[in-house]
């Protein structure tokens, strides 16, 4: 991860976040926040081909999740129909009305499914890498502070651990959105209640088999800082394993999403978004002559998935090939 | 091996203990009261209730006492064998847990019984002759099969199986008694992502197997192949998995949540949600009490099987 990546990230994340999160404040003029995003998607994806070129699975996992940014980024640039506007029920796929054609037909409210399907990238993309991130930050910081520190705290931190790990996972969802609400910033905190003990313990690991190295033993002896010492020292060398989980865990978490947002415990409609759409059929349109409006949203998830899912695979392929 | 029960036993406990009583913090807000307030008696006649009569509604409830004190109780009934009534359905837990437990054991145990054959051959098979095209094709089907949120899955099933084909059911309600063509589309669902998941891990320690010494070897010493593969191979190969196997146990548990209130079927995953969403306390404390078991049972069983087929380990 160099700084031209880590740049091009920030250039298309902050954006997304901040358009997602508050777009009411915006106003019209938030969308042009998302137009430099559009170029620096095509050039990760450039950067990210040319450095993985030798593993096909990577390579398909970058397509999938590019595809699925570029179309979060450029949605309100796209020529669609708003996907909140109910314009006539039940169309099927191809059919034109009022001059607008319906690609992949209308839902039971008269909804674009194409434009509802493409837009619906952005609420998982937004909440579930936010969410990750956060649940790393929480799990990699206690992972290092049980392996590094040890004794006292390692007992602490692992039994916290061990309480939350023994919660069913869906209870535990319940449990968060209920006591604080649904919405996407509690999201946050119930993915990060149920992934961050399982990073802690992965980091965890990690910490216990560095601290026996000489460069951390040499860091102690030149008498540095615990706090330098774990992320200076510790944190870049224990990088490979965590970015390989890291794709995992945006898989699980996408999945966390959708399910959660599916059983009506997570982000709240009208906004689009897959779980919902997959909700909303399958409560209204339970017929063959209406199965795209299930069949869309859930392919969707399921390549965005296979993306992120297909990435790691591809990194773990190659870093055992070296 | 009693030494490391007799730990386990004990960490058991300690998380049961300190589990159950999170819950009943939990719930003892009054956020979660009016939920329960609102689910029995209506959001309207809740709206409309004077304070005097939510004061007594809790006080018909029990619900108004200290929520240490209602602990103590609770724990000296479930010591007793006593799990309480449900709130919501006015039952017995326990008969409502055995129920719920019942249904989704059958449904694991259909699971197991058509994932153990189907996934170890294939684990097998693709890792024996690692970058096969053979191999490819399990490998990738097996990533596609994973990476597919069992929501979509469900989903898929559904529309191609029951709303095109019409062969099966679309819900697994079993309201006209048992039968297992209702049966199909969950466990369908829930195969599809076990079996890829074992197969990697067959697949993985297969192929490891398959580049070690001893295996070259056996094939360089003139060894039948095949009697390379059964006699030195799968002893070896099978170890992980196996282990895998019965942590599934406690995989599937959590697992079912989503298939079963999509496929409406009444088992344990179902128990959990409606009482969670509810906030049926009682039913809550023993589906985790449940599930907390299940997972240290599993991480046990697993242990245990790894000590019994791999003799160079040892528990002390």
């Amino acid at each position: 991860m160099n700084v031209r990546v880590a740049g091009l990230l920030a250039l298309i994340w902050v954006p997304l976040v901040v358009y997602v999160m508050f777009r009411p404040f915006l106003g019209a003029l938030g969308s042009y926040l998302l137009l430099p995003a559009i170029p620096a998607v095509i050039l990760l994806y450039v950067t990210a081909v040319h450095r993985w070129r030798e593993s096909w699975m990577a390579l398909l996992g970058v397509t999938l999740v590019c595809f699925w940014l570029l179309m979060a980024v450029s949605a309100p640039f796209l020529p669609l129909p708003d996907p909140n506007k109910p314009i006539a029920p039940y169309l099927a796929p191809g059919s034109i009305r009022n001059g607008v054609e319906f690609l992949l037909g209308s839902d039971m409210r008269g909804r674009d499914v194409l434009a509802r399907d493409l837009w619906g990238c952005q609420r998982v993309l937004v909440w579930g890498v936010t969410a990750t991130a956060v649940a790393y930050a929480v799990g990699g910081g206690f992972g290092l502070i049980g392996g590094y520190l040890g004794g006292w705290w390692d007992e602490i931190v692992s039994f916290g651990g061990n309480v939350l790990l023994s919660f069913p996972v869906m209870v535990l969802f319940i449990l968060v959105l209920n006591l604080f609400g649904q919405s996407g910033f509690n999201i946050i905190i119930a993915v990060t209640c149920s992934s961050a003990p399982v990073i802690m313990r992965i980091v965890r690991g990690l910490a216990l088999d560095a601290k026996s190295r000489d460069y951390i033993l040499a860091a102690q002896t030149r008498g540095e800082h615990p706090l330098w010492i774990i992320l200076v020292e510790m944190l870049p060398n224990v990088r490979a394993p965590i970015i390989v989980d890291a794709c995992l865990r945006l898989g699980y978490t996408t999945v966390a999403i959708t399910t959660l947002t599916f059983l009506g415990l997570g982000l709240q409609p009208p906004d689009p978004d897959w779980g919902l759409m997959i909700k909303e059929a399958a409560t209204a349109a339970m017929l063959w002559k209406y199965s795209y409006m299930l069949i869309v949203p859930a392919l969707s998830v399921s390549s965005l998935i296979l993306g992120f899912n297909l990435i790691a695979d591809g990194l773990r392929e190659m870093s055992l090939r070296d | 091996m009693a030494n490391l029960i007799a730990r386990r036993a004990a960490q058991m406990l300690l998380i049961m203990l300190t589990v159950s009583l999170l819950l009943f913090a939990i719930f003892d807000s009054d956020q979660f009261r009016r939920k329960v307030a609102v689910a029995e008696l209506g959001g309207f006649g809740v709206a409309t209730l004077s304070d005097a009569d939510y004061q007594d509604w809790l006080q018909k409830k029990g619900l108004n006492r200290p929520f240490l004190a209602r602990y103590g109780e609770w724990l000296g009934a479930v010591v007793h064998g006593d799990l309480g009534r449900s709130l919501e359905k006015d039952i017995p837990v326990s008969t409502l847990l055995k129920e719920s437990l019942a249904n989704t054991a059958v449904l694991a145990l259909f699971v197991f019984l058509i994932m153990i054959p189907v996934a170890l051959t294939l684990g097998v098979l693709a890792g024996m002759n690692e970058g096969s095209t053979l191999d490819r094709i399990i490998s990738f089907t097996a990533v596609m099969t994973t990476s597919i949120p069992q929501i979509a899955t469900a989903v898929l099933l559904t529309v191609a199986l029951s709303l095109g084909l019409g062969w099966v059911p679309t819900k697994s309600a079993m309201t006209d008694g048992w039968s297992f063509r209702e049966l199909v589309l969950p466990l369908l669902t829930l195969l599809l992502y076990e079996v890829g998941y074992l197969t990697r891990m067959t697949r993985a320690a297969m192929s490891d197997v398959m580049g070690s010494d001893y295996i070259r070897t056996a094939i360089l010493k003139g060894l039948p192949y095949w009697r390379v593969i059964v006699r030195h191979a799968l002893r070896n190969a099978l170890i992980v998995p196996v282990t895998l196997i019965f942590l599934e146990l406690n995989g599937l548990l959590s697992q079912v949540v989503v298939i079963e209130v999509f496929f409406q079927y009444g088992g344990f995953g179902r128990m959990l949600f409606d009482a969670a969403n509810f906030g049926d306390l009682q039913v809550l404390e023993a589906a985790t009490l449940v599930a907390v078991c299940v997972a240290v049972l599993s991480q046990l069983l697993s242990d245990a099987a790894y000590a019994a087929l791999n003799p160079r380990v040892r528990f002390t």
